[in-house]
């Protein structure tokens, strides 16, 4: 008998799972440098948690509930808890190739990363106590479900045939509709829209933005879960988007005023979740159309939250929520089984229900998300409270939270 | 008469401003980084999606204790350094001062804030009465 687990694919997922838990970190330091100076360790803390907090969560019984046996398309069952049977052999269902616990591990740091997106929302004024309550909710009755609509072996709508290769639903337009929702449940920061909040260490930015960019390539490739023509493909379109996002970004900031560098790279990211869910699927011509697009989509999403002052702060909704949405509905305009035979066609390779389909899954997805979220929100608001009190928010969560600072 | 000058210059002048007081045998400083604005009232930044106002710009203010005799002279440098034409070049605010004594010596007025190879001694002044 021949051993189905091949060593060239196990050492690619394998390096794919260290560059996907490097993107929190690099999230990490994308959102500490956004933020005012008293507040960058508590930022940093709210992603930095997930790789604690998700890393219990998956093993005890995230997992079996997106990967376990299907209970009516709805959610996974209970028989992958604790990691039961997730080890060294190969899943016929998920990973034909590759032990069925590299699998597991590679999908966990999707699920700690999806929430840490998140909290770009709600940074310098939530409580840290409600923080943690409601990212264990969320995490078990968003993400978990979620994964297991669209990836979970009988999930019912990855069994409808949405395409989502690498996230633009579970991660990316999860998190950013979340985000909004949350925004709204929290309420603006003290003195929001009233004088500029500005970024404390643009540089931190910068260098978490090229960290992500690194790490998207085994989110992305790595989605192929093989060493393969397909997550060749996924490298070229995640790169190719990404450039075209950043570069359309920066004319567009050019246009009203200077090449901003903090464009540049929001746009980089843009182009990065946009391209997620087509990454398998399309051409990398077509990823330059995604990442083209995408940039004056984010550009001037943020400029339409601005105005409603929603203070959705370092735009989760606009640069992940919107950015994927366009990545989602494109799928369904330029997928090609030309590309992977394991997809479909889209709309302009003559196949218009693709583009239903991915509607629907759009659709779901936000109402979801943002349902459970602002429900949940505001449930923890009306019972813990959400927020910090204006006190410990003006002197700064690093001190009043954490009882730190980060520059003495 | 002790006169305490508090020039507000722009961060960029700083260094010509100190050369300048340097070369006049202005000794004894300090700096500060404030915040501020006058009729320069701010600048516009690039955010990430198009242009912000801020109105309160980092100067340097540079405070300078010494005998009136030579306050004319540090004034006039000080102009001919921070100057460009532009707004925001600054201010320079000039008051008396009650009393100035050195801690390590005792010493107060005129003395107190006289330093080897200053201005009051490459004139070959000595300390007055303040």
């Amino acid at each position: 008998m021949s051993n189905p687990i091949n060593s060239g694919d196990t050492a690619w997922i394998l390096v794919c799972c260290s560059l996907v838990l490097l993107m929190t970190p690099a999230l990490a330091l994308f959102y500490g440098g956004m933020v005012r100076r008293k507040n960058v360790l508590s930022t940093l803390t709210l992603s930095y948690v997930f790789m604690a907090l998700i890393g219990v969560q998956w093993v005890l019984y995230g997992y079996s509930l997106a990967f376990g046996e299907s209970i009516g398309g709805l959610i996974g069952g209970l028989n992958f808890l604790g990691f039961n049977g997730v080890a060294a052999a190969p899943n016929p269902n998920y990973s034909k190739t590759i032990p069925h616990g590299l699998f597991a591990a590679f999908q966990m740091m999707f699920a700690v990363i999806t929430p840490a997106l998140i909290t770009g929302a709600f940074v310098e004024r939530v409580r840290f106590k409600s923080f943690l309550l409601f990212s264990l909710i969320w995490a078990t009755l968003v993400y978990d479900p979620l994964c297991h609509w669209v990836w979970g072996k009988g999930g019912w709508l990855g069994a409808l045939g949405a395409l989502d290769f690498a996230g633009g639903t579970v991660v990316h337009i999860a998190a950013g509709f979340s985000a909004l929702a949350f925004a709204l449940a929290i309420g603006p920061r003290k003195g929001f829209g009233k004088s500029p909040m500005e970024p404390h260490n643009i540089p931190l930015t910068v260098i978490g933005a090229g960290l992500l960019w690194v790490g998207w390539f085994g989110f992305n490739a790595g989605s192929a879960l093989a060493a393969n023509g397909v997550a060749v493909n996924a490298l070229l379109t995640t790169n190719t988007s990404a450039a075209t996002a950043g570069l359309v970004w920066m004319v567009l900031s050019w246009l009203d005023g200077r090449p901003s560098t903090l464009g540049l790279v929001t746009g980089m990211v843009a182009g990065l979740a946009a391209i997620t869910p087509a990454s398998g699927f399309v051409t990398p011509m077509a990823a330059m159309v995604v990442g083209a697009v995408a940039a004056p989509l984010c550009y001037y999403g943020i400029r339409f939250r601005d105005k409603r002052k929603w203070d959705e702060s370092l735009d989760v909704w606009a640069c992940h929520g919107l950015a994927s949405t366009w990545g989602m509905f494109a799928t369904g305009l330029f997928a090609t089984v030309e590309v992977n035979a394991a997809g479909a066609n889209g709309l302009f390779y003559g196949n218009p229900g693709q583009l239903a389909v991915q509607l629907l899954a759009i659709g779901v997805t936000m109402a979801f998300c943002f349902g459970v979220t602002f429900l949940v929100a505001k449930l923890l608001d009306w019972s813990i409270g959400l927020r910090v009190t204006t006190v410990e928010e003006e002197v700064g969560l690093d001190i009043s939270a954490h009882g730190e600072r980060a520059y003495s | 008469m002790l006169k305490k000058i508090e020039a507000i210059i722009r961060e960029d002048k700083m260094n010509d401003v100190k050369d300048a007081l340097k070369e006049l045998g202005i000794v004894g400083m300090n700096i500060f980084e404030i915040r501020g604005h006058g009729r320069q009232g701010g600048i516009t930044l690039a955010g990430r999606s198009g242009t912000y106002q801020v109105d309160m710009l980092p100067k340097i203010q540079v405070n300078i204790v010494l005998s009136d005799r030579n306050l004319e002279e540090t004034i006039d440098a000080i102009l001919k350094a921070a100057y460009t034409g532009e707004t925001g070049d600054g201010l320079i605010f000039v008051s008396p001062v009650d009393e100035v004594i050195r801690i390590r010596t005792r010493e107060r007025g005129y003395d107190a804030v006289m330093y080897p190879g200053d201005i009051d001694e490459r004139k070959g002044r000595g300390a007055e009465k303040s």
